[in-house]
This record gives C-alpha cells, sequence and structure tokens, in this order.
C-alpha cells in the first residue's frame, strides 16, 4: 500500500490557494469573488491540517477550528454587505462599482 | 506515489475548484464551490481529521454555501453570461496561474525547503497520549476548554457581534443616499 506524503498534501493545498487567486484577479462578480476568498481559506486550513497530522500535535486542528468559525462569521458579514450594496448600486459586478472613480 | 483515493479526491478538488473560476453562471460556480469543499473533507478524512471533516461538510458545504446560493438567486444578476468574453484577463489570470502554480511544484518538489525526511515521510503512527494527534473528538474539547479557553470565548463574542453586525446592515435604510 502506498502512502501519501506530507508534499502530496502541501502541493494540493498550494494548488488550491492559486486556483482561488486567479479567480479572485479573472472575475468580475463580486459573489464569485468571495467564494474564490473562501476557496484560498480553505486551502490553508488544508496545509494546517495536514502539518498537524505529520507533527503529531492537536493544535493546528484546533486552529482550523478557530478558522471554521471566523469564517462563517466572516461569510455572514461579507454576503450582508454586498446585499447592501447591491441594494444600494443595482449591481454586483466590480467593473461597474466605479463611484469612487468618477 | 500517493494512494488512490487520494489522487480521486484530489483531481475532484482540483476540478471542481476550476469549475468554480472558470463557469461564467454563479450558480455552476457554487455547484463547483461545494463539490471543492467536499473533496476538502475528504482529504481532512484522509488526514485522520474525521472530527474537521464533518464539521466542514456541516458549516462550510451545509450552511455556508446556502447562505451563498440564497444571496445569488437573490441577486441574479445575469449580466455577467451575456457580456462579450474579457479574453485579455483571462489570458493574465492564466498567465499568473501558471506562474504561482510553477512556484508551488518549485517549492515544495525541487527548492529543498522541506528536508527530504520530511517531505518523504509517511504519516506518524497514531498514539493514545490527549495532547498529541488524535481522532477523537474528545482531544478537541479537551484542548478547547483547556489550553484554548479563551481563544474560544472571543470567538463566541465573535459570532455574537457578527450576528448583531448582519441585522443592522440587513435592515432597511431610513433615507435612502441619492
Amino acid at each position: 500500500m502506498e502512502h501519501t506524503t506530507l508534499t502530496h498534501h502541501l502541493l494540493l493545498a498550494g494548488l488550491l490557494f492559486v486556483i482561488g487567486l486567479t479567480g479572485v484577479l479573472i472575475r468580475r462578480n463580486l459573489l464569485v469573488v468571495y467564494m474564490c476568498l473562501e476557496l484560498m481559506l480553505t486551502a490553508a486550513t488544508l496545509a494546517l491540517v495536514a502539518f498537524s497530522r505529520f507533527n503529531q500535535t492537536m493544535d493546528g486542528a484546533v486552529f482550523v477550528f478557530f478558522i471554521i468559525t471566523v469564517a462563517a462569521a466572516e461569510v455572514a458579514v461579507g454576503l450582508a454587505l454586498i446585499v447592501a450594496l447591491f441594494r444600494q448600486q443595482k449591481t454586483v459586478q466590480s467593473n461597474e462599482l466605479s463611484t469612487l472613480c468618477d | 506515489m500517493p494512494d488512490g483515493l487520494f489522487i480521486f479526491f484530489a483531481a475532484l478538488t482540483l476540478g471542481a475548484a476550476s469549475l468554480l473560476v472558470l463557469s461564467r453562471n454563479a450558480v455552476t460556480s457554487a455547484m463547483g464551490m461545494i463539490l471543492t469543499l467536499v473533496g476538502v473533507a475528504a482529504d481532512f478524512f484522509l488526514l485522520d481529521a474525521y472530527f474537521l471533516g464533518v464539521l466542514q461538510v456541516l458549516v462550510y458545504a451545509g450552511a455556508v454555501m446556502v447562505l451563498f446560493l440564497f444571496i445569488i438567486m437573490l441577486l441574479s444578476d445575469s449580466g455577467e453570461s451575456s457580456r462579450a468574453y474579457p479574453w485579455k484577463q483571462a489570458m493574465l489570470g492564466l498567465a499568473v496561474f501558471f506562474f504561482l502554480a510553477a512556484g508551488v511544484f518549485w517549492l515544495f518538489l525541487w527548492s529543498g525547503a522541506l528536508s527530504h525526511n520530511i517531505a518523504g515521510a509517511t504519516p506518524p503512527e497514531l498514539s493514545a497520549n490527549p495532547s498529541e494527534f488524535t481522532t477523537s473528538a474528545k482531544s478537541f474539547g479537551r484542548l478547547l476548554y483547556t489550553k484554548y479557553l479563551l481563544p474560544l470565548q472571543i470567538s463566541g463574542f465573535l459570532l455574537l457581534v457578527a450576528l448583531v453586525g448582519v441585522v443592522s446592515l440587513s435592515k432597511e435604510p431610513k433615507n435612502e443616499v441619492p
């Protein structure tokens, strides 16, 4: 039986992070950008769990517990902000939100 | 070589993440996000963090994504798919992606940042010591109520603050700013 090593898990986490970052850069829909941000956060938690498992300590896993808590609160507040923004500007496309430019 | 389950779930995770980024329909993006989170939860299971895997599915793939889908459908702004495809931007994003992905591969495979005995190691055997890595939810509880008691209280307070903040943000504004 072959085993996965730390490198495999870190590669997966790194690639997920890069995909999320690419999404933040190329997408214009604020909701999708926000989902990509969440994806980057999840990639970071994956690396934390991998290090925690291979380091034989529980602290990284408990830290992931806190990250999930904070992320849930953050999503709720962020989505409320996006809804408030939509109410005022009638759009969620970031290239149309240029009130401060003109 | 990693085992087959890891390869399967890693491919699922990365494929669903690409769907999330590339799809022009926000609902399809949300579905890709859910699949990605399920794939990450499966990877938590492969890392013996069963409690976190369950938590990931319950909190993220369950509650958070339902919230996302609800807001996406509420604000159904189908403007993006009717617009011309932003080729220039997509090419720039793709270039950034390949640059950073090459950086990730270089960092973990060739740079030597992870010394060989760490990088090539298989997970150590699980032990019965409560402060060491265990699979049970009980060890989470023990750490949360001893070593991490203050962060636990603070995160509870943070949830309360977020609750109040969301309620005050979602209230109908009395006088609309023109």
